[in-house]
């Protein structure tokens, strides 16, 4: 320890770490298992890019696995069916690798619903919500461009439809698809296009980005609940070091268990079921990965609507498929300065609310889910036809009704659902809560200690 | 739990999770098999995990401690100190024209470092508008013969490109067999119908995905990305779903050895609308 901190000054700057307070509250580990889930994908994903040819040059695939013997299939299809069939572990890691992407997502929408409804965007945080949010958005277009890379039939359909959206887009739209793509829909250059963004300019961005999200949280110190001595003006809980790091490094452990075991035991993305891509075939169902399916199922149930202005086509992919994103994201993305502006309340805040203490803000993320939450069960229209022995039509219809009028159902009932709970909560103006049971006594080398009364 | 009872469980896991790592060595060496590799790398991570879990909790005094926050912004006094440090030596207010000029160079450089992104692609030109159809085209299975599509089953469809040039996925055709009487279209595009076969774009007009399924009995084509349905015998209008524009139909002639040739490109463009595709 001497040898290093004499050559780094390392003691100096590691002990004001090691006695940082972090609160305790399991919710508070929603956050930490999303990073712990994107620390996994990097460590399974490198592996595979050992393995992986970003390539859409033709082979012949000549592999184990007897149904496409003999088939024309690309070299990037060809890498990850040796990867799956041929390497020892390979199958093992691109599996791992799937569901944690699935749950990576997941996690971070579970992460983000916990910052919302507590009110933790609120200032000083403001930035670290962006900042979030766009670690949202990096790790949805991770999802997809990794999906995208082993060119079988499912993900080159998906491919397929994010160049008709861009293609949609009026004035730079053929633009924009030819610049993206290396050309008209489809071309060989997507394939390691989509490999450079998936391994190299993205996770740059999301490693940046976690990066900043850190060290704001250090900067801003975490928030917490109330109740003991927790107050706007201190951070009650345990010590960085040991207690947790160790709690954290052992769910990093457990986390990675977990998931080591699904993607041992459950397969996911099949390739060979799907065969290699073709752009003038096409499976069914065709469904996205789930943190995709809102955007596709706002696709299904958008009504036909193509409309000329001027000589000018809007193409039908652009309101379903790039304004509504548009707008749906960018609500999420600048919910922290609108709730500001309407409770015009600019003060800073460290403790966290009780849901049912904002009834404006609940209803709005409830209702926010929602709508998302429709879109997404839309987006297996077809599916769940087949499962409710109904037409596709008729449940389309019921989509596009729902999806209006279940975002608003729910914003109206969890309004006033929330508004009779609450007896007006702290932030009201002259309303005080009264600290339970402890105080808190200076001691003579300056720290502070609670004091059971 | 009583601290030896903590302290054995927690060498327990330690343990297992090591037995679990010598256990992967072993599955590996023999070829490897992903379940039991699974399940051996859960308990060899989960031990581990477990272990350190239980040590902190029940190993580990758990006292609460409380931190002062403090303010985030910097005082008034080192803000001073900041702007002082930023403004001292720099005497920016007298160089206001050249702060202009360096801004107006960096513009020209980020416009010349931009251009490049040009080159990722080409212009579009005319790529959207056309296909590989021309007069004169065969109508073949791709790897196939004209004559494979001469003589189809009432309510056979089949995927078929120009004959000897599967070059362009985008000039994927449908053609189809119907009853001659149950087509209801227009008298140009009826010409174009001989004897009941009808050749319409398998490119979905919604969000190209090729439109592969047929429900023969409706005589409706089917996409199976969005679930937007085509009317066969009326010229492949949308019906239901999402898409707004009809499959745009070949305009197709019969021989007399009973194949079809195309009497020249799609009228229409194929596939999703772009902005300026009516020009």
């Amino acid at each position: 320890m001497g040898w290093l901190d004499g050559r780094t000054g390392i003691a100096r700057v590691v002990r004001a770490a090691l006695r940082k307070v972090f609160p305790d509250h399991w919710s508070f580990l929603l956050g930490e298992i999303a990073l712990f889930c994107f620390v996994i994908l990097l460590a399974t994903g490198t592996f595979m890019t050992f393995f992986y040819v970003p390539s859409a040059e033709p082979v012949i695939y000549d592999g184990p696995y007897q149904p496409l013997r003999g088939q024309e299939v690309s070299a990037a299809f060809n890498s990850v069916m040796d990867l799956s069939f041929d390497v020892r572990a390979g199958l093992l890691m691109r599996q791992i690798h799937h569901w944690t992407a699935l749950t990576f997502v997941a996690v971070v929408i579970l992460h983000l619903c916990r910052v919302f409804f507590t009110g933790a965007f609120r200032r000083p945080r403001e930035l670290n919500w962006l900042v979030g949010f766009g670690l949202l958005v990096l790790a949805i277009a991770e999802g997809f461009t990794g999906y995208s890379l082993p060119d079988d039939l499912l993900s080159g359909t998906g491919a397929r439809i994010a160049y008709s959206a861009l293609l949609s887009v009026p004035f730079i739209g053929p633009w924009l698809a030819s610049l993206a793509f290396g050309g008209e829909f489809p071309t060989e250059a997507i394939i390691p296009r989509l490999f450079v963004l998936h391994v190299l300019f993205l996770p740059a961005l999301v490693i940046g980005a976690i990066t900043i999200h850190i060290v704001l949280l250090v900067i801003h110190k975490h928030t917490q609940y109330r109740g003991g001595v927790a107050s706007e003006a201190n951070v009650v809980g345990r010590y960085f070091w040991p207690g947790q790091v160790f709690l954290s490094t052992g769910l990093f452990f457990l986390t990675a268990a977990i998931l080591a075991l699904i993607g041992g035991l459950f397969q996911v993305n099949p390739i060979w079921l799907y065969g290699p891509f073709d752009a003038s075939v096409v499976s069914s169902p065709a469904q996205p990965d789930w943190y995709v399916g809102w955007l596709d199922g706002a696709l299904r149930i958008f009504p036909p609507f193509e409309p000329v202005i001027l000589g000018i086509t809007i193409p039908a992919v652009f309101l379903p498929g790039i304004v509504l994103p548009g707008i749906l994201f960018t609500i999420v993305a600048l919910w922290p300065f609108v709730e500001a502006r309407i409770t015009r309340d600019h003060r800073e805040h460290h403790l966290l609310d009780d849901p049912w203490d904002h009834p404006v803000r609940l209803a709005s993320g409830l209702a926010i889910l929602t709508a998302f939450g429709v879109l997404t069960l839309a987006g297996g229209n077809d599916v769940l036809a087949f499962y409710f022995g109904t037409d596709v039509e008729t449940l389309t219809v019921l989509f596009r009704w729902l999806s209006l009028i279940l975002p608003i159902a729910v914003w109206l009932i969890a309004w006033q659902f929330a508004r009779t709970r609450s007896r007006g909560g702290p932030d009201e103006p002259g309303h005080d809560v009264p600290l339970a049971g402890t105080s808190v006594r200076r001691g003579a080398s300056g720290g502070f200690e609670e004091i059971e009364q | 739990m009583s601290e030896r009872a903590a302290e054995r469980s927690v060498l327990f896991v330690f343990g297992a999770s090591f037995l679990a790592g010598i256990g992967l060595l072993v599955v590996y060496i023999l070829g490897g098999q992903t379940q039991v590799e699974g399940i051996l790398l859960m308990i060899c991570l989960g031990g581990i995990g477990a272990g350190i879990v239980v040590w902190a909790h029940w190993l580990m005094p758990t006292r609460v401690h409380v931190e002062p926050r403090g303010s985030v912004a910097t005082t008034a006094e080192d803000l001073e100190r900041f702007r002082d440090a930023l403004t001292e030596e720099a005497g920016f207010s007298r160089r206001k024209l050249l702060i202009g000029a360096l801004l107006g160079a960096f513009g020209g450089l980020g416009a010349a470092l931009a251009i490049p992104v040009l080159s990722l692609g080409p212009a579009p030109g005319k790529s959207l508008f056309e296909t590989s159809w021309r007069e004169g085209s065969q109508l073949a299975p791709p790897d196939g013969s004209p004559g494979q599509v001469a003589d189809l089953p009432i309510g056979g469809v089949f995927t078929v490109f120009p004959f000897g040039d599967t070059s362009d996925p985008n000039s994927a055709t449908l053609l189809i067999r119907v009853e001659p009487e149950l087509l209801e279209l227009d008298p140009e595009a009826a010409e174009w119908a001989p004897d009941g076969y009808i050749a319409y774009s398998k490119i979905c007009t919604h969000a190209g995905c090729p439109v592969g399924l047929y429900r023969a009995s409706q005589h409706t084509l089917i996409c199976p990305c969005h679930q937007s349905e085509f009317d066969v015998l009326r010229g492949a209008r949308p019906i239901s779903g999402p898409a707004a524009r009809p499959l745009p139909q070949l305009p197709i002639a019969r021989r007399a050895d009973g194949t079809f040739v195309a009497l020249g490109d799609y009228p229409e463009p194929v596939g999703p609308a772009f902005w300026n595709m009516l020009w």
